[in-house]
């Protein structure tokens, strides 16, 4: 009954590159779509902070002062504006103008000298953006600590620190969130191309009419289903390669891992995701409902909850495990990995592991819902 | 194709078929048994929801049956589809072509998939393309082929293999008149070849043609038998009013009243009653016809047998007419001109769907607009009612040009489109509330409107329904009564009667008839040509242009020949527009 007629496979198969050929939203999706997305996620979502605009005003004549500011301005991470008063400096934080505001007090000089007290800087917030907010803080910090000890060297009493902490960061040496990102937005990229493809095309039978029509013919199910995963299969294919140029040729992100690692790899997850839109399109039969429904359950999560922004080891134990379920996130994982640290075998086996159980899930799903009949 | 010959016995068999979609309700098939011969042409004739979809779904193994057996070729084919898909064309009512394919693409696929190849599939399709004229289109794609194009092609895909049974869904819904005598020659063809075919029909003049019909409705076979047989049945139960001086609706209306009437249409300058018995006819004089007035004995159509075994028709008065105040018309409004089109014209890119189309309206007369689908009727007619913007010309409606100012015009015009329109998901009481809050009713006036409505639409056992759940005869009902609403003095139909089973258009019409005497200036579009004798004047409308514009009679007449000194409408359509293709 589900035999595999090979003219039959090959009408079908042809009969779907004509129409994905002809229609240009399925080649919008696939080639245009994934660069876009590539660039928006891979430049606008910015993990590292540069040039926080902050206010500075300095009440204090005295060389200690200058010399701060100096260092603060020196910066790559400031981009400093002097305040006239403390007054316009809490009026700019409060418009957004500036993230936060440096006071160093008329008094820091003589303090600092007579050693009467702590010699105070104020450092005020936008706590409405912790993240940036808490940056601020540490890089002060860190100017701070220059400030310090370009201080002890004019005095000529260099202190040697104890501990010297010296940072290497692996797989990532220069530290640019972007050559993690982009990894990470190529799985959530693929996600929205195979649902949302194969979401489409059995839904498209339904509204047209075809699949009655198709129905009355001696094609068997399996054909019907082969038909519709092979020809998206190849057009993610294609979307995967331009991902991948674009990534290393335009973006100037290292891939460090094998092709052939990365190829099965999306082809497990392809698999997956085709199967998922597949589903769903053969079980709404309405082309609306069903890329509604892939771009919920495949797009959000995936963007959400696949590690690509924010890392799984940091979600509640709950979510933790949902991730368990979802195919980018496994993706994403593989992608990171190649890209930054190149084949490593005994994590990806554990992806390809997962990927292929959802694939399995999904594929299955499609052809027990597949009917030969109307009803 | 003549294997149907081989076999004996009929060449589908159905014995208690029942098919259920919800546990609940009236199932769409409820316990059909029939048989079909082989090498003839079935029609099944029924309305919208008579259940010929299902039936026919069910005959290509595409749905299960809840009871009951079928045999096609003595297969079951649910249970023994694969060996009967072979043998079996079968064409949906969409006619199951992909649009982005060309013709030759569409044919090769269907030729795959009914591992048609090689010798075999040359021959086929030298055969198919010259049998379908579609020879010089096959580049194509199927998308951009006209209604009647699409038809044959779908056609010629479905026969790919030579089928021995062919089913064909609603082939001629949507396709201009031509085109469907164009089908009917080749599916004549194929009959005489051994080929059994069964085509679904809610038109009643093409099931004439079939050698068999079944008349359905509410999922059951009414009656079974050749055309000739069951129209012979109503032999001397049909009549003509002719020499009528008085005006036809005014006659009809009396003679629906008499006891002996089951039935009455307006046919051009006449009156064509059908009787309750043969032999006893009415009396003629109370109607008041004129004095050249007389009863003459016509044949019976297949539309009058399917009538009576609906028992009857719904008579002549409207109770929807009877509360509508008599219309007086504002002191500067032209009556000539309730409705007017100056050279109307409305180009999508270099595409002109109406063409330079004038025309004018007078109060309390039925204005029709008939053509195929595509000529650009619904687009002239959405412009009249302002819906559209015309590109050049003027629409107006009471001298105001619905350029300008078309909220005053709407106001006065009550609208009803051709696909449901209202609020689905609303009771029949809140639609109805709903639309009478829109056109400004409320409070006692509110009310008392709404009854009124209630009681001329019989919808009072219906109020607490939901609009979807609705019989699709209450749903035009209702869709009518909301669009009355505010008393309009004129009113537009776009195919008020498409789908609905003949006593329920019956009962449209009684309204339409009864509004244009109180003076309401009606327009409408259809494509049921006995419909368009109702109208008053006609505009037949083809590819864009106002081809013929007159009476019934008058337009009829234009056709008239030596040898066909009485032409029906169709033919009136089909030789004014093969007129305007030469």
């Amino acid at each position: 009954m589900s035999a595999l007629n090979p003219r039959r496979l090959w009408a079908l198969c042809r009969k779907e590159s004509y129409q994905i050929v002809r229609d240009p939203s399925s080649i919008l999706v696939a080639f245009v779509l994934p660069v876009i997305l590539l660039f928006v996620m891979g430049y606008a979502i910015n993990l590292d902070a540069d040039h926080i605009r902050i206010g500075l005003l300095v009440e204090d004549p005295g060389p200690a002062a200058v010399r701060f500011e100096q260092t603060l301005r020196a910066s790559q991470f400031f981009e400093v504006h002097s305040g006239p008063t403390r007054e316009v400096l809490a009026h700019r934080l409060a418009h957004g103008e500036i993230r936060a505001m440096v006071l160093v007090r008329s008094d820091f000089t003589a303090k600092l000298r007579q050693g009467q007290g702590q010699a105070a800087i104020q450092l005020v917030t936008d706590g409405a953006e912790p993240n940036t907010a808490s940056f601020i803080g540490a890089y002060l910090q860190g100017a701070f600590d220059t400030w310090q000890q370009g201080l002890a060297a004019d005095q000529g009493t260099h202190t040697v620190p104890t501990i010297d902490l010296r940072l290497r960061s692996w797989f990532n040496p220069s530290n640019v969130s972007r050559n993690f990102l982009v990894p990470g937005s190529i799985a959530v990229v693929m996600t929205i191309i195979g649902a949302l493809l194969t979401s489409l095309v059995v839904a498209r039978e339904w509204e047209r009419g075809t699949m009655e029509a198709l129905l009355a013919t001696p094609v068997t199910k399996a054909e019907l289903l082969v038909s519709k995963v092979l020809p998206y299969y190849v057009l993610g294919m294609t979307a995967m390669v331009i991902c991948l140029a674009v990534s290393v040729f335009v973006m100037g992100i290292p891939f460090r891992g094998s092709l052939l690692a990365l190829f099965g790899l999306s082809t497990l997850f392809l698999g997956g995701a085709l199967g998922n839109g597949l589903f769903l399109s053969t079980v709404l039969r309405s082309q609306f409902n069903a890329a509604l429904a892939a771009l919920t359950s495949a797009f959000l999560p995936a963007m959400m909850l696949s590690g690509f922004v924010f890392e799984i080891g940091s979600m509640p134990k709950a979510l933790q495990w949902l991730t368990r379920i979802l195919p980018a996130r496994y993706f994403a994982s593989s992608l990171q990995t190649l890209f930054q640290a190149g084949t490593v075998g005994s994590l990806l086996w554990l992806n390809a592991l997962g990927l292929s159980l959802i694939m399995a899930f999904w594929l299955g799903l499609a052809a027990l819902k597949t009917k030969r009949t109307l009803d | 194709m003549n294997a149907g010959q081989a076999r004996q016995g009929p060449a589908i068999e159905i014995f208690g078929l029942v098919k259920r979609f919800q546990a609940e309700g009236a199932p769409a098939i409820d316990g059909i048994s029939t048989a079909i011969a082989p090498g003839t042409i079935t029609g099944l004739v029924g309305p919208d929801g008579a259940g010929k979809t299902t039936l026919l779904r069910s005959l290509a193994g595409l749905l299960q049956p809840t009871e009951g057996t079928l045999r096609i070729l003595g297969l079951d084919p649910f249970v023994q589809g694969d060996a009967l898909r072979e043998r079996l064309g079968y064409m949906p009512q969409k006619f199951g072509l992909y649009e982005d394919l060309t013709v030759l693409e569409n044919l090769t696929l269907y030729a795959d998939l009914r591992n048609v190849t090689g010798e075999a599939r040359r021959l086929a399709f030298d055969r198919m393309l010259a049998f379908t004229d579609l020879a010089p289109f096959t580049g194509r794609h199927a998308g951009k082929l006209s209604g009647g194009m699409k038809q044959k092609l779908g056609l010629a895909c479905s026969l790919l293999g030579t089928p021995e049974v062919l089913l064909l869904d609603e082939p001629g819904v949507g396709v201009d008149p031509i085109s469907r005598r164009e089908l009917w020659r080749m599916v004549r063809e194929l009959a005489q070849g051994g080929m059994t075919v069964v085509w679904s029909t809610a038109y009643l003049d093409e099931a004439e043609l079939c050698d068999d019909v079944r008349l359905m409705s509410h999922g059951k076979v009414l009656a079974s038998g050749a055309p000739a047989t069951l129209m012979g049945q109503m032999a001397g139960r049909c009549l003509h009013v002719t020499g009528i001086l008085a005006h036809r609706r005014e006659v009809l209306k009396r003679a629906l009243r008499a006891p002996e009437v089951m039935d009455g249409v307006i046919q051009g300058a006449n009156v064509r009653l059908v009787l309750r018995e043969a032999g006893r006819w009415p009396e003629l004089a109370p109607w008041e016809a004129g004095a050249g007035a007389a009863l003459v004995e016509v044949a019976p159509r297949l539309e009058d047998a399917f009538i009576s075994l609906l028992g009857g028709g719904p008579g002549g008065d409207s109770a929807l007419a009877e509360m509508t105040p008599t219309v007086e018309l504002d002191p500067h409004v032209d009556p000539h001109a309730v409705i007017e089109a100056r050279q109307l014209t409305k180009r999508f890119g270099e595409f002109a769907a109406t063409d330079d189309v004038s025309f004018r309206v007078s109060k309390g007369e039925v204005f029709g607009l008939l053509g195929p689908n595509g000529a650009g009727k619904s687009t002239t007619f959405k412009m009249e009612c302002g819906l559209l913007k015309p590109t050049s010309g003027q629409a107006l409606v009471m001298g105001i040009d619905l350029k300008s100012s078309p909220s005053e015009a709407r106001q006065r015009l009550g609208y009803m489109a051709q696909k449901f329109s209202l609020y689905s998901q609303l009771t029949v009481r809140k639609n109805l509330a709903f639309f009478s809050g829109v056109y400004g009713l409320e409070g006692d006036r509110q009310r008392v409107k709404m009854d009124e409505m209630i009681v001329a639409f019989a919808l009072a056992p219906y109020l607490d329904t939901l609009a979807a759940d609705l019989p699709l005869g209450f749903k035009q009902r209702l869709a009518l009564a909301c669009a009355m609403m505010h008393e309009p003095q004129l009113i537009f139909l776009d195919e008020p009667t498409s789908g609905v089973d003949p006593v329920t258009r019956r009962e449209f019409w009684a309204h339409i008839n009864g509004l244009a005497q109180k003076g309401v200036t009606v327009m409408v579009t259809t494509h049921f040509m006995d419909e368009a004798e109702y109208c008053d004047r006609i505009g037949l409308v083809y590819r864009g242009r106002l081809i013929a514009l007159g009476t019934p009679d008058e337009l009829k007449q234009s056709v008239a020949t030596a040898e066909r000194p009485d032409p029906t409408m169709e033919d009136a359509f089909i030789g004014l527009i093969e007129e305007a293709n030469q």
